[in-house]
């Protein structure tokens, strides 16, 4: 869902060809991840059909990234929004942990093994964050500034489960 | 038992108790020279009574501290008190300035204390000043000092002496998250460029994530994480 979004963004600053656009999106979002180009196109398509974008001007020769993209006021309202909407939680990687320590108290398994493993692999990738955070950019520092968090949010559940165990495993064995 | 050559520092079963209350139950802790060891855990759990036996600043009831291929839980608390001026340096929490002296005096106080002159002691704390970020701060009291600036003297007047091990004892835990960051940046730069080993206690995993390593202490014992013990 970021990507469509990313790219408007990218449009709103000033009107683009697919390629420029690939370019600056891998140099600002892509992070290691390059967007592949055939998704730039699609989505500009998609984006044009729903009238968020509209094809400028053309220039010579042939092929999808000689036309230039252009924001339409739709799209420029959609970017607004979006901005000042918040994210959600992401939920996916509670539900995991969540499910794997119940699972393990319900099969009369030591949920802590679970749980230190789960434990060193975060600190590990905390650790590669925090190095970053010290030698990045600005920009490397903020993103990783927010997977720190969010790491360290799962390592206080961790924390705190392993302080409510016994709790836990009376109530679910009961 | 003999020295483990392999480790710079070491506690072997470790027992203390403060009354009736048991501190550390057989606490086993060994760090490399120049390792950048984190000891996490939750609060009661024995952290810092571990530190301050691997400091020599206490001494357990049973169990053995080593220290470079020395026994020091059998060293009287005079030879203790050389080592821990000679070959440690210590943060704590709040950076405990002597509040009478100028930051730059709290950072020579080490150096003093060793004998060395006066104006030697001052020019070599005053080195410290531009690396850690603290210029122009030399001449104030730890009253006019920001809770960041002051953990930084705190943490100059660890270095100055060119400690084999720093011990830090919850170094952030009074410092906003930039700035407790910026302190941590600091120590392990600092740590990294003089290959000191660093005895780290924090119940913060933020903090934890800037060491090598991490061990953590439950029930004043050091938990072997099931990781290790699965793939040993």
């Amino acid at each position: 869902m970021t990507v469509p979004l990313a790219l408007l963004g990218l449009l709103e600053r000033e009107s683009s060809h697919g390629y420029d656009l690939k370019r600056d999106y891998d140099t600002y979002f892509g992070r290691g991840k390059p967007l592949p180009a055939g998704q730039v196109y699609s989505t500009l398509g998609r984006l044009a059909r729903d009238g968020k974008v509209e094809v400028g001007e053309t220039g010579p020769g042939s092929g999808p990234d000689r036309k230039r993209y252009v924001i339409t006021e739709l799209g420029v309202t959609q970017v607004e929004t979006w901005l000042t909407e918040p994210v959600a939680g992401e939920p996916h990687l509670q539900t995991v942990l969540f499910t794997k320590v119940v699972l393990a108290v319900l099969l009369e398994r030591d949920p802590r093994v679970y749980l230190d493993i789960q434990r060193a692999a975060h600190m590990e990738r905390m650790r590669e964050l925090t190095e970053l955070r010290r030698t990045g950019s600005t920009i490397d520092t903020l993103l990783a500034d927010h997977g720190v968090f969010h790491l360290e949010a799962d390592l206080r559940w961790m924390d705190q489960t392993v302080a409510r165990l016994a709790a836990l495993t009376a109530e679910v064995r009961s | 038992m003999t020295s483990d050559e392999a480790f710079l520092l070491q506690a072997r079963d470790a027992v203390l108790s403060f009354g009736q209350t048991p501190a550390l139950q057989g606490a086993n802790l060994s760090a490399r020279a120049g390792e950048i060891l984190a000891v996490t855990g939750p609060s009661g759990s024995g952290k810092s009574t571990l530190l301050h036996c691997l400091a020599g600043i206490l001494v357990p009831d049973s169990g053995e501290i080593w220290f470079d291929g020395r026994r020091i839980d059998t060293q009287g608390e005079p030879e203790r008190s050389t080592l821990r001026r000679d070959r440690f340096g210590f943060v704590f929490q709040f950076g405990q300035l002597v509040p009478e002296l100028t930051a730059e005096e709290n950072v020579a106080l080490p150096l003093l204390l060793a004998k060395s002159r006066r104006a030697s002691a001052l020019a070599e704390a005053r080195s410290w000043f531009g690396r850690l970020g603290l210029d122009g701060l030399e001449g104030r009291r730890s009253g006019e000092l920001s809770g960041g600036q002051a953990q930084r003297v705190a943490l100059a007047r660890a270095l100055v002496s060119r400690p084999t091990v720093l011990f830090a004892d919850e170094p952030t835990g009074s410092l906003d998250s930039l700035t407790g960051e910026h302190v941590m940046d600091l120590l392990v730069a600092s740590a990294r460029e003089e290959g000191t080993t660093v005895v780290l206690v924090t119940h913060e995993p933020r903090v934890a994530a800037f060491a090598n390593r991490e061990v953590i202490v439950r029930d004043g014992k050091v938990t072997p994480l099931f990781v290790e013990r699965l793939t040993s």
